[in-house]
């Protein structure tokens, strides 16, 4: 009886908290500056829904959810895999990160600059041959 | 008996759903993409492995204590690599680190490479 009701209070306190989680990672989904971080916020969104079917497979007792939640996790990684692939593929053609890199490459300094000389005197060797 | 499995199992699912929130937490609060992947793809996958594991042991069979093990091993295996595709993927279509972030190896290594290709 009180193992019950030690239970369902977990359960109950488990679920705002999750949903809390969700509702800060929906924040960054909407909110966040660039592709990558939506991806990002999208896999921890699989994430908290795996953790729901669980906390939901505890309240109701059907253990069925856990391959829902292990089928779930599959879905979710093949679908950071394929956006991983999408930025690879179309991820260079925004203004924005064109913008970004010069900054920090001034901020580098020295090791540019380095890299540079050695290529004009390559292309020197070539016009020479 | 029946105490303890309770306490262990409400235990199990206050820790999960407590390393969830700091992982939607870090992914709120941190300055970089690079930096939001720690949170997420560590704090994030033990707390949805420490609430199917609270499943397994509210069972209390061993099918199903197996079968929630068997998905946590799972997502241990498969954040890591969704996390490397995802930050390399970003680090070469051309996103970089913020300024508090103090070096950068992979673009290090990139202008070696090029001075490489060029003497050669």
């Amino acid at each position: 009886m009180i193992a019950a009701s030690i239970v369902s209070a977990a359960t109950m306190v488990a679920l705002g908290i999750l949903g809390l989680a969700f509702l800060l990672t929906v924040y960054r989904v909407v909110v966040g500056p660039t592709l990558p971080d939506r991806v990002l916020a999208l896999d921890m969104l699989v994430a908290v829904a795996i953790g729901f079917i669980a906390v939901i497979a505890i309240k109701t007792g059907f253990t069925l959810y856990i391959d829902i939640a292990i089928s779930l996790g599959l879905v979710g990684f093949l679908a950071t895999v394929a956006f991983a692939r999408f930025i690879l593929t179309h991820g260079t053609s925004d203004g924005k990160e064109r913008l970004a890199s010069p900054t920090i490459t001034a901020e580098g300094g020295l090791k540019p600059a380095a890299g540079k000389k050695p290529r004009k005197d390559g292309r020197r060797k070539k016009g020479g041959q | 008996m029946e105490l303890v499995a309770a306490v262990i199992v409400a235990f199990l699912l206050l820790a999960g759903a407590l390393f969830a929130l700091v992982a939607a937490i870090g992914i709120v609060r941190l300055p970089d993409l690079y930096s939001r992947m720690h949170a997420a793809s560590k704090a994030g996958t033990v707390g949805s492995g420490l609430l199917l594991l609270a499943v397994g042991v509210h069972s209390q069979e061993l099918s199903i204590l197996a079968r929630a093990l068997a998905g946590f091993l799972f997502f241990v295996l498969t954040a890591p690599i969704a996390a490397h595709l995802l930050a390399r993927a970003a680090h070469k279509a051309g996103h970089r680190l913020t300024p508090p972030s103090v070096r950068d190896e992979l673009m290090k290594d990139q202008t070696g490479r090029r001075s490489y290709k060029t003497k050669g």
